[in-house]
């Protein structure tokens, strides 16, 4: 097994993380209208996105399954299979793939509902190493702010309540996303993660973003394939 | 009561209060007999008045289904397959295995995380990696490995039983062989050898699985023996000594309807 760090491959890997209502998503749609009409083969990439596991977490979420730990598990299931399918053989193409959250979604998340650091590292150790992570960080109230006004209700699982933190779905969302902010700010060192200030306009984190890519592609991509065995 | 022990990592977020069930785990390849055992256990078990919960591999209510329709298909890749058996596992052990041990029951577990990791290990996982995730099971009071001699016995096995030989118990999926008889041959001599490896590093007790059904049905009585008591519950007329305190440590609940414990998970507000 190729552990996060060892691998080798031609293409290049673009992951952007960040709390709900960071903006990521955005960001991460604006580069590839761009990559693209750069000429770029681009692949895109979403957490929580493999058809064969996704009924499974569907069902879970539904009848309120999960525990911590096996809503880490099937999550880190659910991303062995993008990695398997969507994730190295486009790279291994050499073609540009685009994450929209990656493993330190996992970590921030995971740890917040009380796993442990160090095991929820070592389960995401066949990772591919991104050539450049973004976090988009928003403060606190900004974010719940956004969220706030982009869906009216929260999900029982996305505000954490499962672990009964508060009663009102508001309050525990606030606690969780507090939590999984402080485990971002922990990661930024630990993985060095690019930090993108995501109260900026638009445009400025859009410019920022473009101009850390662009120095990753000097090289002529669309011709470095690995030969198939 | 027996304190709970890990691997490595605990659960977070559960009960690590001490334990008055046992977990016994029956473990070995494919086609030594492991389902056969767990039945006659259980019957004897449930017998002498212990309550006893059976469970195996994808049996979990999270994962079962999703592992059995990505098998069908051969469709998910390797690490995909093995962290949904981790899954699967973390699932059992939560809302099976850990509320049956605190309730008292005796569970009997068809395999553990020493297949799952030999599994992993032949299609070329890490041993560490793999290791470190099934950190989180519970070190068990007993391990019982049926071994048998050879791959070969055990080809013998599957085809005296008329099932045939499965895709995944040939390990098909590794390209070992020509047919499925070459490839079960050289898988079941992989995994067997993963077992040897482990039998020191977990304290597997090893069962001579070679003989008649009935002589290893005694062996495994007899190690069960050793962790529980086994006097009659009834009292006979002789025997009224019986001390009250002895019958009151003993499972008070010898029906043969005894609650799952599954039916007991708690329900999430």
């Amino acid at each position: 097994m190729i552990s996060y760090g060892h691998h080798r491959y031609p293409g290049r890997l673009f992951v952007v993380e960040g709390t709900d209502g960071s903006g990521k998503s955005t960001q991460l749609s604006l580069l590839y209208q761009w990559l693209k009409s750069e000429g770029y083969s681009v692949f895109f990439s979403e957490w929580n996105s493999s058809p064969l596991v996704k009924d499974t977490t569907r069902r879970a979420k539904k009848r309120r399954l999960f525990t911590p730990t096996t809503f880490s598990l099937l999550h880190a299931t659910d991303f062995a299979d993008r990695t398997e399918r969507n994730i190295i053989p486009p790279l291994k193409a050499g073609a540009i793939v685009l994450a929209d959250r990656y493993i330190y979604t996992a970590f921030a998340r995971d740890v917040a509902r009380g796993c442990d650091r160090a095991w929820v590292r070592e389960i995401y150790k066949f990772a591919v190493k991104p050539t450049a992570a973004f976090f988009f960080r928003a403060p606190l109230d900004v974010a719940i702010d956004r969220i706030a006004a982009a869906r009216p209700q929260l999900k029982y699982y996305e505000a954490g309540m499962d672990m009964e933190w508060a009663d009102d779905e508001e309050e525990s969302f606030t606690i969780f996303q507090g939590k999984i902010l402080d485990e971002y700010d922990h990661m930024v060192n630990e993985f060095g993660l690019t930090v993108v200030d995501a109260t900026q306009p638009i445009r400025t984190q859009q410019r920022q973003m473009r101009e850390i890519v662009s120095r990753f592609l000097k090289e002529k991509l669309k011709e470095k394939t690995v030969p198939a065995k | 009561m027996k304190e709970m022990k890990f691997y490595g990592t605990a659960l977070p977020s559960i009960d690590i209060e001490p334990y008055p069930g046992k977990l016994i785990v029956i473990e070995g390849t494919d086609g030594v007999g492991r389902s056969t055992h767990v039945a006659l256990l259980r019957t004897w078990l449930e017998s002498i008045g212990y309550a006893v919960l059976d469970t195996g591999m994808t049996r979990s209510v999270l994962a079962g289904r999703g592992i059995k329709d990505a098998r069908s298909g051969h469709t998910l890749g390797r690490l995909t397959m093995q962290l949904y058996y981790a899954t699967d596992f973390a699932d059992r052990l939560e809302s099976q295995i850990l509320p049956a041990l605190h309730a008292g029951f005796i569970v009997l577990t068809d395999r553990y995380i020493y297949s799952a990791i030999a599994r992993a290990v032949v299609r070329g996982a890490d041993p560490n990696w793999i290791r470190s995730i099934y950190g989180i099971a519970l070190v068990p009071d007993a391990i019982l490995y049926l071994r048998v001699q050879s791959a070969e016995e055990l080809a013998r096995r599957v085809l005296a039983s008329g099932r045939g030989f499965d895709y995944w118990e040939s390990g098909m999926d590794l390209g070992l062989g020509d047919d499925y008889y070459d490839s079960f041959i050289v898988y079941q001599k992989l995994l067997l050898k993963e077992f040897d490896r482990m039998k020191g590093e977990y304290n597997f007790q090893v069962v001579d699985a070679s003989r008649p059904v009935k002589r290893v049905a005694t062996t495994l009585r007899g190690s069960i023996k050793r962790l529980i008591e086994t006097e009659p519950l009834a009292a006979e007329p002789a025997a009224k000594e019986t001390s009250k305190t002895d019958l009151k440590e003993k499972s008070p609940d010898n029906r043969p309807a005894a609650p799952k414990p599954a039916d007991q998970k708690p329900t999430v507000p």
